[in-house]
């Protein structure tokens, strides 16, 4: 992808490459390392209950200050905020890979093997597809019940025939590359080829696809907490604080804004790299 | 092209009548549940199984399906329980309100997501095209629900402009559809003008073009007769998958608005369990979806003559 | 002396990329003068397209004219505003190009897209246009305009395709007419006729033209004056008959001698490649950019200062500085000692047919209007290729020829007869079900040097895999075997390190035939191995393919449309035209009459550089689809010989020779014999 006599990129020549690329892996970075550092940048506890509806600026008794002001059971905002990007940065990554792990498989599968399997899985694909995806989300969720492991598999069950689709497009491509035919005839197994011969090769559109859709997945776990079909509380996430905040939306708007934002500037993030690793792979 | 048409409208039937396979073994799979949610919690035993037999539960499977299916068509989806009312009652105003909501959306969408996908498509690299890409970029990262908490705050709570909720109690006011209609256009503008703008430059880099400008065409003529068309192709595709997609932003909306819509109304039914009337919102929406999907294809092959004829031959 | 039409002085364009600005065209001054033709030849990434561009002032993105003047009709193109220059493109300097199906829009009618260019250039719409347009169609020998005139590019060969876009550059009666690469991708038959209409319509409407390409022997066909490009510069300039008869620049004495002489065998005048590589515009040497390459490069003079284009008396100019002192020598190779006569027979092909059957994908091939096509790509094949021997199996694309290649690797399964190697019948033995040794023994080399090698990969790694897949090699001898390959194909070892998007098409090629040689296989299976390649590399790759083949005793079977190839390399030879065998024999009986029609047709297309105007009785037409073959003689709707109605009914019988020549036709092999040598004397 880089250029070839560089074989590692410095920070300098990718800003000139991709400054958008940079942006989005900075901001990536700072959440990282706030979910990593959580319990000694939070001020409170996430669940600590102090004092309700306070005002962004409020000091408790002690002396310690409420940044961004507290809910209405009393618990510090920037606290949960803080904590909050534990959860989606745990759940994004997790239900990505897993959705990844399948759609690849199964693309990988439907694409190289043909006939009869790519007939079943597309038609498996189509018919996930047909739902919309927020219905698809409710039915299960209405279904199994919120929790963070049926979150994972909702996500996966959504995504995967997307994935599916767009490797075995890839796949139905690179198989008919002659270096696939030198494999077949040097005795290499089915497994072998599909995942050793033609997999990483179609690990560019993949790449991005996979931070596109980290940022979707992000959405997601957001859209199902602030309809009350996410992560049960009290753990804190940022999509279940702006459910909470909704009733106070025109009288306490603060409560909402900062998770808004942080979710916003998580998925950003994801689109920046997006946008930023397909600027280089065009650029050569 | 009837042969298209026709090959197009199988596939939709198969996957239709797939997708109610699926939706009858997810809803209709244990009867216990049915019961439980027809009749409420609190029904005892007896009245559970006294109702399933009067519903013809105890019949075989494959009876209980047709059956099913002969109401789904009819629109017979049986009584809700959250409103006391025939599903049908319920769901037309509800799908009509959506319906205005989606109609207000789209009218401002379609010319102002090509318009500056376009522009922006036929200088590549130049500051407009910058411009329109990082906005784009920007707007498409704010989920629904955080511009509607953000747009709430600014019009609402700052500017004091708009009303915050779109319950519509003193009759219809288009001036209740203008948040609703401006956070999804938020939302999907950027991902649309980045569709229409990748697509020109493609077609703008073609070689096509580069005859058309090399047999001495003004420019005008190039970008109206040669460009357009084909850079409009992939849009116009999207834009018809996008009501599948466009559903999910609906339900965000109409749920932090309080709009009575179609979208509010299947998160109803699936938090208070009403299971016959998620199972109507359900099935409309597969309808809604598989319709545009179809309605796609065959404009696709409309559009473009290559298709066309590769599905004759 | 009058102003020349068009007049490049001094041309300079580069391009800017992420190494800075990098010259594609460097110092370049040619002259057209009006009616006259001239053919700019160079291989790839020369800058001859370039230079195309240039002049219509149209390049793309990063490129820029860095130094030099284009004059049109004594004027400066680069003063000329927009609207001075849109009437200029198309009305008086017109282009065709490569690929004519990405060059038609595909959304409009081929009409709209012809009378667009009247309407723009002329003032005339309407019935007007419309007639204008199909005259034109009908001077390009398009046999039915009202239709072409109604269809989508798509509706229509691509032999026509490429006629519209000519007709569409001469429709405005251009002074000027630039046409890069136009036959790329036909077929020879097919490029023959459309360069023949070249030919004759720079007479008819005394069009100046400007023909860029990369095939020397087309050039030759069509144009009065050759210029030959080298790494973005003019080497060398003069009257065609005198660049083929005396070229004086060793790169244009090189590009002649390494193509295979038609009537030349390996035995008596092997090719001399030219040695190295074409360098990238950054890698140029200092000095000549020809020095590194050149056998008469003298130390201290080329490397040191750079040659300039001298002009001699007589029209002529040269790039050389030496180029008074190397005289007239040609570079010829010693000649080579003929190969024993093949012992027993490697693969015997019986009836051998493979069918497609070309149903919708799943079950909507079950769906009633669905109705199931079968394209017979092998039919009935029969022939055996020699051990230790060349078997080239020739004919156009559609002929069926890889397929064969597919079945006989067991890629494809046959559905009919019988294909024997090493007294096993492999016809329906998919590559899953052969042994490892049954693996070992039959290998490949592929067509297009950018897929056969897996692109995630360093090459030396990939050879090694081979190693210990099929000959269950350790960690050590596996080492061993990939250097002693390296040594074997002539590529230093530390290229084993190095990931495939970091070597050259010929490098690539090169790898690829090793990895087809590491077990050391009985049978190896060329399919187009050079073709992609570019002239001057293509010679050594194959003179490296038939080095490997004679040390390791193997049989080749070498696929390929391109007959001075094959005559050069093959020992027998088997023609094919849509699925069947038309010919089949010894290279020397296959290249003597008496010829099939076919193979006469094919042997009249290709392109020959002894600079003779002769073919002129190249078939019209193209190959029809396979999924609809004309009943009888397959060949009967393009034979120039067909004789009555027997040829559309009846399947024509073989003849065989007692020497083993074979052909399929209905006329007697002396008959033919006899009216073709007349045709020769």
């Amino acid at each position: 992808m880089t250029d070839t006599t560089q074989t590692t990129p410095t920070l300098r020549s990718l800003l000139a490459e991709s400054p958008i690329l940079v942006a989005g892996l900075s901001i990536l970075t700072f959440w990282l390392l706030v979910a990593i550092f959580a319990p000694f940048i939070a001020p409170f506890g996430p669940n600590e209950n102090l004092i309700p509806m306070a005002m962004p600026g409020t000091r408790v008794p002690d002396g310690r200050l409420m940044l961004f002001g507290a809910d209405h059971l009393g618990r510090d905002i920037l606290s949960r905020m803080i904590y909050g990007g534990r959860t989606v940065l745990t759940y994004a990554p997790l239900a990505t890979l897993c959705a990844y792990s399948v759609g690849v498989t199964l693309g990988l599968l439907a694409g190289y093997k043909g006939r009869w399997i790519d007939e079943l899985l597309s038609r498996f694909a189509d018919l996930v597809l047909a739902f919309p995806v927020i219905v698809l989300y409710i039915v299960i969720i209405q279904k199994f019940g919120a929790s963070g492991l049926n979150i994972l598999i909702a996500v996966t069950l959504a995504s995967s025939p997307g994935i599916m689709r767009l490797v075995r497009g890839v796949v139905l491509d690179l198989r008919t590359r002659a270096y696939v035919s030198a494999a077949q005839m040097r005795g290499e197994s089915t497994l072998y080829i599909m995942f050793v011969e033609i997999l990483p090769n179609a690990r560019g559109p993949l790449i991005v696809d996979a931070c596109l859709r980290l940022g979707y997945v992000t959405i997601t776990i957001g859209t199902l907490g602030f309809l009350g079909l996410g992560i049960p509380p009290p753990t804190p996430d940022w999509g279940s604080m702006i459910n909470e905040s909704r009733h106070f939306a025109l009288v306490f708007p603060h409560m909402a804004i900062f998770p808004c934002l942080a979710v916003s500037s998580l998925v950003l993030a994801f689109n920046l790299i997006a946008d930023g690793l397909r600027e280089i792979s065009l650029a050569d | 092209m009837a042969r298209l048409i026709a090959q197009r409208l199988f596939n939709s039937l198969v996957s239709i009548a797939l997708a109610s396979v699926a939706l009858f073994l997810i809803f209709e799979m244990s009867p216990e549940t049915v019961a439980a949610d027809a009749l409420g919690q609190y029904s005892t035993r007896e009245q559970r199984d006294l109702w399933l037999a009067a519903n013809g539960y105890f019949e075989p499977m494959h009876v209980r399906f047709l059956d099913w299916v002969r109401r789904c068509v009819t629109g017979e989806f049986g009584q809700s329980r959250l409103y006391n009312r025939p599903v049908s009652e319920v769901l037309g105003p509800r799908l009509w309100a959506s319906a205005m909501l989606a109609m207000l959306f789209f009218s401002f969408l379609i010319p102002l997501s090509l318009g500056l996908g376009i522009a922006a498509g036929m200088r590549e690299g130049s500051l407009l095209d910058r411009g329109i890409s990082l906005a784009s970029i920007l707007t498409t990262s704010v989920p629904p629900f955080a511009s509607a908490v953000l747009l709430t705050a600014i019009f609402v709570f700052w500017l004091g402009l708009l009303p915050g909720t779109s319950s519509m109690v003193d009759g219809f006011r288009w001036k209740e559809l203008i948040l609703p209609a401006a956070v999804l256009l938020l939302y999907d503008f950027g991902y649309l003008a980045r569709i229409t703008r990748a697509s020109m430059a493609d077609v703008m880099q073609t070689a096509y073009i580069r005859t058309a400008v090399l047999k001495g065409l003004p420019n005008w003529w190039i970008i109206l007769r040669h460009a357009l068309r084909n850079a409009l192709i992939p849009p116009f595709t999207v834009i018809m998958l996008q009501i599948n997609w466009l559903i999910g932003g609906v339900v965000v909306v109409e749920f932090f608005f309080a709009y009575k819509g179609f979208g509010s109304l299947i998160l109803e039914a699936s938090l208070t369990h009403d299971l016959f009337l998620l199972q109507a919102c359900t099935a409309v929406s597969v309808l809604l979806a598989v319709g545009t999907q179809t309605i796609a294809d065959i404009g696709y092959g409309l559009l473009n003559p290559r298709i066309r004829v590769a599905a004759v031959k | 002396m009058t102003e020349p039409l068009l007049r490049l002085d001094g041309l300079s364009v580069s391009y800017r990329t992420r190494r800075g600005a990098v010259p594609a065209v460097v110092d370049v001054s040619l002259a057209l003068k009006r009616g006259e033709s001239l053919g700019l030849v160079g291989e790839s990434g020369c800058g001859k397209s370039t230079i195309a561009f240039a002049i219509m002032r149209w390049l793309a993105g990063r490129g820029q004219i860095a130094g030099g003047r284009v004059l049109f009709e004594g004027r400066d193109m680069a003063e000329m505003s927009r609207e001075e220059l849109r009437r200029i493109r198309g009305k008086r300097i017109a282009m065709v190009f490569q690929e004519a199906m990405s060059a038609l829009n595909p959304c409009l009618t081929v009409g709209a897209q012809l009378t667009e260019v009247l309407r723009f250039h002329e003032d005339i719409v309407g019935h007007e246009a419309e007639r204008r347009s199909k005259d034109m169609l009908a001077e390009v020998r398009i046999p039915d305009p009202d239709r072409v005139f109604r269809a989508f590019p798509h509706e229509i060969s691509g032999g026509q395709q490429q006629r519209v876009v000519i007709a569409m550059a001469l429709l405005a009666n251009p002074a000027v007419l630039l046409l890069d690469e136009p036959t790329t991708g036909l077929d020879v038959t097919v490029e023959a006729s459309v360069v023949r209409l070249i030919a004759e319509i720079s007479r008819r409407f005394g069009t100046a033209l400007l023909y860029i390409s990369h095939n020397l022997a087309l050039i030759s066909r069509v144009c009065e004056r050759i210029a030959v490009m080298y790494a973005g510069e003019i080497v060398e300039e003069g009257p065609t008959r005198r660049i083929l008869t005396a070229p004086i620049h060793p790169y244009t004495r090189g590009l002649i001698s390494c193509l295979p002489e038609s009537g030349a065998d390996k035995i008596a005048r092997p090719l001399s490649p030219i040695p190295g590589q074409i360098p990238a515009p950054w890698e140029r040497a200092s000095g000549c950019f020809f020095q590194p390459r050149c056998g008469f490069a003298v130390d201290g003079l080329c490397n040191t200062s750079h040659p300039p284009l001298v002009t001699d008396g007589k029209g002529s100019t040269v790039r050389c500085l030496r180029a008074d002192e190397i005289g007239a020598d040609r570079i010829v190779a010693a000649a080579s000692e003929a190969l024993a006569p093949g012992e027993g027979i490697a693969v015997t092909v019986d009836q051998l047919s493979k069918d497609y059957r070309l149903t919708p994908p799943g079950f909507r091939g079950l769906l009633p209007f669905a109705e199931p096509l079968r394209i017979r790509a092998n039919d009935h094949l029969t022939f055996n290729a020699d051990q230790g021997r060349t078997l080239a199996i020739v004919g156009e694309s559609g002929c069926g020829k890889s397929t064969f290649a597919r079945v006989l690797t067991g890629l494809e399964r046959a559905t009919g007869g019988r294909l024997e190697v090493a007294g096993q019948d492999i016809a329906r033995l998919s590559v899953i079900d052969r042994s490892r040794d049954q693996l070992r023994a039959l290998q490949m080399v592929f067509q297009n040097p950018d897929e056969t090698l897996n692109p995630s990969y360093k090459v030396g790694r990939q050879i090694a895999r081979v190693a210990s897949r099929l000959l269950n090699l350790g960690r050590k001898e596996r080492a061993q075997r990939v250097r002693d390959l390296f040594a074997e194909i002539r590529l230093p070892a530390g290229i084993a390190d190095r990931k495939p998007r970091h070597l050259s098409g010929g490098q690539k090629q090169r790898i690829a035939i090793a990895r087809a040689f590491v077990g050391r296989p009985d049978i190896v299976v060329a399919d187009e191995p050079v073709s992609a390649l570019d002239v001057s590399v293509r010679a050594a790759v194959t003179q490296l393919l038939m080095e490997i083949q004679r040390t390791n005793g193997t049989t080749l079977i070498l696929i390929s449309h391109d007959l001075a190839l094959v005559r050069y390399v093959a020992d027998t030879v088997v023609v094919m035209y849509l699925g069947q065998v038309m010919e089949a024999g010894t290279t020397s009986q296959v290249f003597s009459a008496p010829h099939h029609p076919y193979t006469e047709v094919l042997l009249a297309a290709q392109p020959k550089l002894e600079g003779d105007r002769g073919l002129d009785a190249p078939v019209e037409g193209e190959t029809p689809s396979p999924l609809d073959p004309p009943k009888g003689c397959p060949f009967h709707t393009r034979c120039p010989r067909k004789f009555g109605a027997i040829c559309e009914t009846t399947r024509p019988p073989e003849q065989v020779t007692p020497a083993g020549h074979r052909m399929a036709c209905h006329i007697p092999m002396d008959e033919l014999a006899r009216v073709q040598e007349k045709v020769t004397t």
